[in-house]
């Protein structure tokens, strides 16, 4: 057998100092990261009785909640929109977020098996866990332009900008997740601060109410919540409301690269550890 | 001169003490510690006008100093009792975890198999899993796709291959996983004691697998407790220590030491043996063999009995050992679990007692054997002792014929009895016949 005379050479050594990201890596393995995010999302459908329904149900009850509560006992102010319509295209790309997070922090523990037994770029489950919401939300989103159009409401031009807030919202829930993943490998009770954190966020993220509460300076200054950019975007985009994203976008996509950018070399850092603690 | 294809240089692997054991720790006990330190250190540097020096007792060394090379197309096997740093080489070199220090260099592709049907999940069909277990041991889509049906056809499993997994039974599952695994196509393949688990014929079938990728002129690293497979399969062998290299020869070689080592272990009390497994309730403190005369030493044919102390909580208590020749197969397994009318076996509450299983008329052929025991409480095991003792069975009489010595066909003589029944030829008989005319 001929002996192949440019194998691939590569060298195990401990890790000092900073590492690279490793991007090349990753993208050498986005077969893996794709039928990753494709296991998670069939066994999401096939395992749970409702199903698809869940992605369905999830935000359109809470938005039924929101609405009783928020819209006709509160009076909140809902931008000139219908409250309920107001309340759900919040929803939407908030339960996006806010799953993907959750996914995403729980990965690596969850996929502990792998981790110890196969070697593959880690950040390849928080990316899986985040991206495999994406079906979710596309399902979410047909729910919402029906629910739009049946309380007459109709999708501005605007629209065509939903990739550019639901990549934002995907970068924002990546970056908080890949924080998260590392640190509840090591400390296990990260896990149940996460449905504290994620209800703390979505109060402080306009969800239930407009960011027109707030007067121009300070309100670019809560766009450093990414999530505040994400929610306004999707209403601007859908609904025409009139809080039109500019310098608050820019605030939020900002952050939202600081805490992906961060997020990953924090993940980076810690990521030789994993097979050993979790 | 070729180069070798994969390069261990000075090798060394550090844990925390409890960080294998005590898994994690929470966040707020590390805020705590965390803070105590840092009040720790202000009060040490105001005491002393310096930081404390910083201790490092609480760390061992799983693997030190481990430095060796593999060429193209050799079949490593590694050795060593539990604790010797196997585990730990091979996540090193499959790059699941990181060394300490030293390096290894490779020159191809590293494929590992530390689990058979790593990522399977129960809930998708068998088609399904394979394309996802395959892609998490790094094949691409298109090789899966290209090995499809060989895969299918190694495991059995074409009529179920739209059928969940979790339908499937655990050997279907076993023998999935490890043909997706067999037809990886690395340079080099890091395999971890996958044989250990299965029934009788899937281990000929992987052990058969193997051989063939050996023959291939591919280069295996193989980690076994198995020592026939490991004899067998291997050209060399590696002998782990304490984490470090203990022997680095031919598989044999290798394989000899570690039983030898075994037995200046096994000579000690076993209550200081620190290499058990098991909860601990009940524990072995000696063991014995005896013969009709109450020596040590068996003869075949002859009376011979295995006698084992035990101490802690009896009740409900069994007993369990296995007889392995010198190269470590395993020979005969005796069970008190399978009960007999014969058997005295008396379940009491004592805290010690000795146990004895007699076999009045021993079939083992003259040679080395040695003995591990397991002790079980329901399905719980208490204890577990590799090689804990070793014993010789010297030339005798059995069934009333003389075994003198061990040819190395087999470790086990039978009661049985020859024939043979003449037909008679006509034409030998003619010729004799002629024969014996002609010399008249």
């Amino acid at each position: 057998m001929a002996a192949r005379s440019d194998p691939i050479d590569f060298v195990i050594r401990p890790s000092r100092g900073w590492t690279d990201i490793g991007l090349q890596e990753l993208a050498a393995h986005w077969e893996l990261a794709y039928y990753l995010t494709w296991r998670e999302v069939k066994v999401r459908y096939k395992q749970t009785g409702l199903g698809v329904a869940w992605a369905v149900l999830q935000p359109v009850l809470t938005m039924l909640i929101f609405s009783l509560f928020f819209g006709r006992l509160a009076k909140m102010p809902s931008d000139g929109v219908p409250y309920s319509v107001f309340a759900l295209t919040g929803l939407v790309p908030w339960m996006f977020f806010a799953n993907g997070l959750s996914q995403a922090s729980n990965s690596l523990v969850v996929s502990a098996s792998l981790v110890t037994k196969v070697y593959f770029p880690r950040l390849i489950l928080p990316v899986a866990a985040v991206l495999s919401g994406i079906v979710d939300l596309c399902l979410g989103f047909l729910v919402l332009l029906g629910f739009m159009i049946y309380r007459g409401v109709w999708p501005t031009w605007n629209a065509l900008w939903l990739p550019v807030f639901a990549l934002l919202g995907l970068v924002t829930a990546l970056g908080t997740g890949l924080w998260l993943s590392a640190l509840n490998v090591k400390y296990r009770d990260v896990r149940y601060t996460i449905p504290f954190l994620t209800q703390f966020w979505m109060f402080a993220t306009p969800i239930v109410y407009p960011s027109s509460l707030l007067s121009e300076p300070w309100r670019t200054v809560y766009g450093l919540n990414p999530m505040v950019g994400v929610i306004e975007g999707f209403r601007w985009a859908l609904l025409g409301t009139k809080t039109a994203p500019g310098p608050m976008i820019l605030a939020s996509s900002v952050a939202a690269l600081l805490i992906l950018a961060g997020g990953a070399v924090f993940f980076r850092r810690q990521e030789d550890t994993f097979a050993d603690i979790v | 001169m070729a180069k070798p294809i994969l390069c261990v240089e000075q090798l060394g692997k550090r844990y925390r003490i409890g960080e294998r054991q005590a898994r994690y720790s929470t966040f707020r006990e590390s805020l705590n510690s965390a803070g105590a330190a840092s009040i720790r250190a202000v009060r040490g540097f105001l005491s002393r006008g310096g930081p404390p020096p910083r201790k490092d007792d609480s760390t061992f060394w799983a693997l030190r100093n481990v430095s060796f090379e593999v060429k193209r197309g050799d079949v490593l096997g590694i050795i060593g009792r539990n604790g010797a740093g196997k585990s730990t080489l091979l996540k090193i070199l499959s790059r699941i975890t990181k060394p300490t220090e030293g390096l290894v260099r490779c020159r191809g592709r590293v494929g590992s198999l530390l689990e058979v049907g790593t990522g399977f999940h129960p809930e998708l069909t068998g088609r399904e899993n394979i394309y996802l277990n395959g892609s998490i041991l790094g094949m691409a889509k298109s090789d899966i796709e290209r090995r499809f049906d060989e895969i299918v056809a190694f495991a059995e499993v074409e009529k179920f291959l739209d059928t969940p997994v979790k339908r499937y039974s655990s050997g279907m599952q076993l023998r999935l996983g490890f043909s997706v695994a067999a037809h990886l196509e690395p340079e080099i393949l890091v395999i971890d004691e996958v044989l250990a688990v299965g029934d009788a014929s899937f281990q000929r079938k992987c052990l058969g697998k193997m051989s063939e990728v050996a023959r291939q002129h591919r280069t295996i690293l193989f980690v076994s407790h198995n020592h026939s497979a490991v004899k067998s399969l291997c050209t060399r062998g590696i002998l782990l220590d304490g984490g470090t290299v203990a022997v680095d020869s031919t598989a044999d070689e290798a394989i000899a030491v570690y039983l030898r080592s075994l037995e200046s272990k096994a000579a000690s009390d076993l209550r200081n043996r620190t290499d058990r497994r098991g909860e601990g309730n009940v524990r072995f403190i000696s063991m014995a063999t005896l013969n009709e005369a109450e020596g040590p030493t068996l003869y075949v044919g002859q009376s011979a009995e295995f006698r084992f102390g035990i101490e802690g909580d009896l009740y409900g208590c069994s007993l369990t050992f296995t007889i392995y020749d010198n190269l470590g197969a395993a020979v005969v397994n005796f069970s008190n679990a399978v009960q007999a009318p014969q058997d005295e076996w008396l379940v009491q509450d004592h805290a010690r007692g000795e146990a004895g299983c007699k076999v009045e008329s021993l079939p083992l052929m003259p040679g080395r054997y040695f003995i591990s025991a397991a002790l079980y409480q329901g399905d719980l095991l208490q204890d577990h002792l590799t090689a804990a003792l070793f014993f010789d069975v010297s030339a005798g009489f059995f069934d009333n014929r003389n075994y003198a010595t061990n040819h190395g066909y087999g470790s086990v003589c039978m009661p049985h009895r020859w024939n043979f029944d003449s037909v008679a030829d006509p034409e030998r008989v003619e010729s004799s016949r002629q024969l014996g005319s002609f010399l008249e």
